[in-house]
């Protein structure tokens, strides 16, 4: 059968990445955390929700990892996720004034839903071809979100505007404060399900499709479950993110979910180095603050200095993240020994 | 008896240095972002991204500001124009007016682009009591005092300018037959609702057709020989530069010849009648508000060339055909007159009162007789149009100038 013959000569899609490697010491985890907690204390309310939207892209950037680096799947298609969350919230939020905290799961669950719908077809593509399937999804969302049909519930084209909460029992901090640490909280709690994810058999499944998908079956894991499964849970934490990102923000409009969104998603996870979960929050960081930096630099040219700095990055570390931290471990144990 | 005097005397001068001094503190009042030698105003804009074409606006406002400061800048003070891109995209909009308000404290925000990005920022500025002025948006909306004080549009809504259509429509073709092409997006809408609006309820009879492109299209021809296919005697071209050109060019090349009125937005000579070619652009129809840039008929305009040298000397280069570039200067100039105005007593409220207490203020750019109004129930400053014709090479105004203003909702 040809097509099992490409499937075992083409390259892997994405190089393997052992799954011990796919988090941080322990450390060093509680150094970083120990750092987002105690940070926001310290800074002005803007730099609160600049960290708040680090921890949300973070976490749809990670959401593409466990796809893609866990099981070598490709999405340009993100942003679609990302906006059916951030919609699902939205119109729970304003239309039928619920509770932001419950809105959260129920957008996951929706995400996961039409994630693991979107799998199914995505099954018979692989590689490029499942990437313009998905960016296809991308390009499409927008569109859909100010069709006249929704327009009662989206807001057409004019979105919907969210209202921040409060925090919760008096408690004597902001908006931004209160609204970053629900986010933390939301984000640790999925970052360790996924971490764990990865470690169970579900994760040891998604990796051997990963590595080579006629073998994964022949031992046994049932191929198009664990696919479209792979896709469920990374839309569906893509979902979280975007209901987030809708409180975050306050604002819900299909120009928000843009291709470009998704684009940067997928350059988050190639800077943050694919298949290394702790790298999701560094590329996170990545297309929050280079563009800034660009700007700031050349305004009329922030589009061509943001593509220089990115080149430089794939140039010099092209596992991204996972690189640098490699070095860096190296660095210290040789430091260490000496 | 003599020290209830004194103390007469004493609480007499007390309360004399109390108003004297107070009255020296209300000559001088300031907020955040503004100080004895600057003010701080904050802007976004599309520099990159889908709509970067509008980038020229920023740098043009920018360009003016730096010539107010060679000038000696506003009552003495220097403006200090800080411009942030949003790439059209409303979270980094949320991201940058924030950064512009709490990182580097602006006085006031000034001409953001985009409907989606001043809705995004509109509830943030207005609870935080943060002037958000002249939005350069045409949404209906930025009219609406009650519920947000702290937000004023600029230009003509888009309803308004498309009720002045209907309006001009039902006076001289009673009859006609009326297609519209409109962007389906929030530009296009408000232009089609207030073309409805406009002809009330000749409206179901009137429109015989109602055909809407995607901005991402490459070509709109297809869609105007399904229109030419219904017959209408009249098309509305509710469309971008780009697609207004391509409009203009199609029909004349289908040798159809309706009545043809474009919108404001898409009148440039420069980048929209020429690249149509002049031929087919005679007698199309729009309305305008602003002088522009490449019609020869202003070469003489004594404010068109005060805009002129001020282009020649901060912005050698630029391309004089761009109405971006005519925008930008009549909001800067706006935002001047404003600051002026209020005197010494910059504080966000008081900016916000002079902006709406703006009284026939003519900036250089605008069509003779359009002038500025604003009042505390009326925050949409510029709500007149005068209808204009294509003849050879330029538009000729004709007419009187019309008012089209919408009331808030």
């Amino acid at each position: 059968m040809s097509a099992a013959e490409e499937v075992v000569t083409e390259a892997p899609a994405v190089e393997a990445v052992p799954k011990r490697a796919m988090t941080l010491g322990y450390g060093t985890s509680l150094a970083v955390l120990a750092a987002l907690i105690l940070i926001p204390l310290f800074v002005k309310n803007f730099i609160i929700f600049q960290m708040t939207m680090l921890l949300i892209y973070g976490l749809a950037v990670l959401a593409l990892n466990i796809l893609t680096g866990g099981s070598g799947q490709f999405s340009l298609g993100q942003s679609a996720f990302y906006a059916v969350g951030a919609y699902t919230s939205a119109i729970l939020m304003e239309h039928a004034g619920m509770n932001y905290a419950l809105t959260l799961p129920i957008a996951g669950l929706i995400c996961f839903g039409f994630g693991f719908l979107f799998g199914q077809p995505a099954l018979r593509l692989s590689g490029v071809y499942l990437a313009l399937a998905t960016f296809a999804l991308a390009t499409a969302m927008p569109q859909l979100l100010k069709l006249g049909y929704f327009e009662h519930w989206t807001g057409g084209v004019q979105g919907l505007v969210v209202t921040k909460p409060d925090a919760p029992f008096g408690l004597p901090m902001g908006q931004d404060m209160w609204l970053y640490y629900f986010t933390l909280a939301v984000s640790i709690a999925i970052y360790v399900a996924s971490v764990n994810l990865l470690r169970s058999r579900s994760g040891r499944a998604f990796m051997a499709i990963r590595d080579n998908e006629i073998a994964a079956s022949a031992m046994g894991v049932d191929v198009a479950l664990y696919k479209t499964l792979a896709f469920g849970v990374s839309a569906g934490i893509t979902g979280v993110a975007g209901g987030l990102g809708a409180i975050a923000v306050q604002f819900v409009a299909p120009d928000g979910y843009t291709i470009t969104l998704a684009i940067s998603l997928f350059l988050g996870m190639v800077v943050g180095g694919v298949g290394w979960l702790p790298g999701s929050i560094v590329g996170s960081a990545f297309i929050i603050f280079v563009p800034n930096i660009a700007e700031s630099i050349s305004k009329g040219l922030s589009g061509a200095v943001f593509g220089v700095l990115l080149f430089l990055v794939i140039f010099l570390v092209p596992h991204g993240a996972r690189q640098v931290a490699i070095v860096a471990q190296q660095l210290i144990a040789k430091l260490k020994k000496n | 008896m003599l020290l209830t005097v004194r103390i007469a005397a004493i609480s007499a001068a007390i309360v004399a240095v109390a108003a004297t001094s107070s009255a020296a503190l209300a000559q001088k009042k300031y907020d955040t972002g503004a100080s004895d030698t600057e003010i701080k105003i904050g802007n976004i804009m599309p520099y990159s991204g889908p709509a970067s074409a509008y980038g020229v606006i920023g740098k043009t406002e920018e360009a003016y500001f730096r010539m107010i400061n060679d000038q000696g800048g506003i009552n003495g003070r220097k403006v200090n124009f800080v411009s942030y891109d949003d790439a059209y995209s409303p979270p980094k909009a949320v991201e940058q007016v924030r950064k512009l308000v709490e990182s580097d404290e602006v006085l006031a925000v000034f001409n953001p682009l985009g409907t989606p990005s001043n809705t995004a920022i509109q509830k943030y500025l207005n609870s935080k009591k943060i002037p958000q002025l002249f939005v350069a948006t045409g949404a209906t909306k930025w009219n609406d005092p009650k519920n947000f004080p702290w937000t004023i549009g600029w230009q003509p809504s888009y309803q308004s300018e498309a009720q002045i259509y209907a309006k001009w429509l039902m006076k001289e073709k009673p009859d006609a037959k009326i297609a519209i092409l409109y962007q389906n997006d929030d530009f296009g809408k408000d232009y089609l609702k207030g073309t409805k609006d406009g002809f009330g309820a000749k409206a179901s009879s009137a429109i015989i057709m109602e055909e809407s492109y995607e901005v991402s299209e490459p070509s709109i021809d297809g869609h105007i020989v399904k229109i030419k296919a219904a017959n209408p005697d009249v098309l509305l071209i509710y469309t971008t530069p780009k697609f207004g050109a391509q409009t203009i060019k199609k029909t004349a090349e289908l040798g159809w010849k309706p009545l043809q009125i474009i919108t404001n937005v898409s009148i440039s000579v420069g980048s929209v009648m020429q690249p149509a070619g002049f031929d087919n652009a005679q007698n199309v129809l729009s309305a305008a508000y602003a002088k522009d840039g490449s019609d020869p008929q202003w070469a003489n305009d004594p404010g068109m060339k005060k805009w002129n040298a001020f282009l020649d000397k901060y912005m050698p280069g630029v391309d004089k055909t761009d109405n971006g570039v005519v925008y930008g200067y009549g909001a800067a100039q706006t935002l001047a007159k404003v600051l002026e105005m209020c005197g010494d007593d910059l504080t966000r409220a008081n900016v916000m009162k002079q902006a709406a207490s703006l009284k026939d203020f003519a900036p250089d750019t605008l069509l003779p007789g359009v002038k500025i109004n604003t009042s505390a129930t009326d925050f949409a400053p510029i709500a007149q149009l005068q209808m204009q014709r294509f003849k050879g090479q330029k538009w000729e105004l004709f007419g009187e100038i019309i008012s089209g203003d919408v009331p808030s909702e």
